[in-house]
């Protein structure tokens, strides 16, 4: 008998005891594991749950929202009965079920400039599944300061992306990280996130899962990870490559003169706050006002910016001009009347305003406040959000 | 002629084409005549001064240009590049 696993663990771990390069070696390095996983959703789902199964002793989880209807098309750790609660209470009680013999630790927070190091500290290896850049830089960032190794994977519509970063390989050699690939992050808005954009649900559980095995790989040391390389995948077109990445000399964090030495406030890294003043200049209309304008037949164009699926889904009835066409189709917008734009969520069409404005001189134009997302809450509950 | 692979968030500039081949001999060469054909898709790889973006990379084969002659880079006939874009996806 071996001491440090009882009975039941050596039953329940044994197809990998069997297996002569993992062995009970490999069974003991995951049991004295510690593995953040940043994000329980697409990517999380899969993570954590490949990771319990296999034994890793403690994990952490990282999530400040709450299970939603539109998360259930891919995030497989959920139920229906979870909607509503905080992911992190949802995941724990789910994966207690799957796997007794390890310890989970809930963080219901949003990991920030002031908790990450605080949070990562604490942990051999951090599993990066987040939705958002200013996230993504973060999370690189401390790792890197703590020289903890980062298992990243992001995926949008059909296409994933894995890789190793800040990895220090059995010569003592260190790898790449996030900012050696990309040292800055698009403007907002270029890149859209899924939440905006979509993606296909089995894709986070395909990328999830090669994320998990390259957690467990860089943990019990076996094989080669995905250090020093970048994986990507197309679903659509069944096409896999691995690229070799390399570090840059000039990185901020640990290039040859590093200029930075503690976290940073990466939504302003991003240009987030800077694109969220610029929003506000546009005049806008809330949705209990719009829904009187309609009840008191005010003369007004109402106009929906977003794209013909999106209108498909749910729409209140207004002239579908996607922000694409706004400029080609200027012609259809009223400039003697009082004009109503809207979108999904009001980002949109605060951007179309301001095309409009600085191009053809339009006043007389109004963003509704919270788009359709917040018509669909506060004045017609029958329309489906997504 | 050297065939360059458009990610998908990059195709809505591209009309929805995921390769584009060019007769073109260097990988800057390449990227003009793709943006000429695509005028939209030109500031999502370029910078103004005609740099590559800080959050796109390129690849010829599986190698980083940046480990090769950069922009300079010579291609042929077999040649196949790859735009690699940062995406954020994963959590929502």
């Amino acid at each position: 008998m071996n001491s440090d696993f009882t009975k039941a663990e050596l039953e329940r771990y044994s197809r990998h005891l069997i297996i002569p390069e993992f062995n009970i070696e490999g069974q003991r390095k995951l049991k004295n594991a510690k593995v953040l996983v940043v994000g329980t959703g697409g990517l999380g789902a899969p993570l954590i749950q490949y990771l319990a199964a296999a034994g890793v002793g403690t994990i952490g989880i990282v999530d400040f929202d709450i299970v939603e209807d539109s998360n259930l098309q891919r995030q497989v750790l959920f139920t229906q009965e979870d909607i509503g609660r905080p992911k992190v209470d949802a995941a724990y009680d789910r994966i207690t079920k799957q796997n007794p013999h390890i310890k989970l630790v809930k963080h219901n927070t949003l990991l920030n400039s002031n908790n990450a190091l605080d949070i990562v500290k604490d942990y051999d290896v951090v599993a990066d599944g987040t939705d958002n850049f200013p996230t993504r830089y973060l999370v690189n960032d401390a790792c890197v300061l703590l020289g903890k190794t980062n298992v990243y994977a992001s995926i949008y519509r059909f296409e994933g992306q894995v890789s190793v970063f800040n990895y220090t390989d059995k010569e003592g050699n260190l790898g790449p990280n996030y900012r050696d690939l990309f040292p800055s992050p698009p403007p907002p808005g270029l890149v859209p996130s899924c939440a905006e954009g979509g993606v296909i649900g089995v894709l986070p559980g395909i990328i999830g899962s090669l994320q998990a095995n390259e957690v467990i790989k860089v943990i019990t040391g076996i094989g080669d990870t995905l250090s020093g390389r970048f994986f990507t995948f197309d679903a659509l077109s069944f096409t896999t490559k691995t690229f070799k990445i390399q570090r840059d000399k000039n990185n901020p964090i640990n290039g040859k003169s590093p200029s930075q030495t503690t976290l940073i406030d990466y939504e302003q890294f991003c240009g987030i706050r800077v694109d969220k003043k610029v929003e506000r200049q546009v005049k806008s209309i809330s949705v209990s006002d719009l829904k009187k304008w309609k009840d008191d037949k005010v003369d007004f164009e109402l106009i929906d910016v977003r794209e013909p699926y999106e209108y498909d889904i749910a729409n209140i009835g207004a002239k579908l001009i996607p922000l694409a066409e706004v400029v080609q189709r200027l012609g259809e917008i009223p400039s003697d009347k009082k004009v109503v734009i809207h979108c999904r969520s009001g980002k949109r069409s605060a951007d179309a305003i301001e095309l409009l404005e600085a191009k053809a001189g339009f006043k007389n134009l109004y963003n509704l406040d919270g788009g359709i997302l917040k018509y669909a809450d506060e004045i017609d509950v029958s329309l489906a959000k997504y | 002629m050297a065939k360059i692979i458009i990610p998908t968030p990059l195709r809505k500039f591209t009309n929805g084409q995921a390769i584009f081949t060019s007769e073109a001999t260097t990988i800057k060469a390449v990227l003009v005549d793709l943006g000429e054909q695509h005028v939209s898709l030109n500031p999502h790889l370029l910078q103004s001064d005609g740099s590559i973006q800080p959050f796109i990379k390129i690849f010829l084969g599986e190698n980083d240009i940046n480990t090769l002659k950069n922009e300079l880079t010579e291609v042929n006939d077999s040649s196949e590049i790859s735009i690699i874009p940062a995406i954020a996806g994963g959590s929502n």
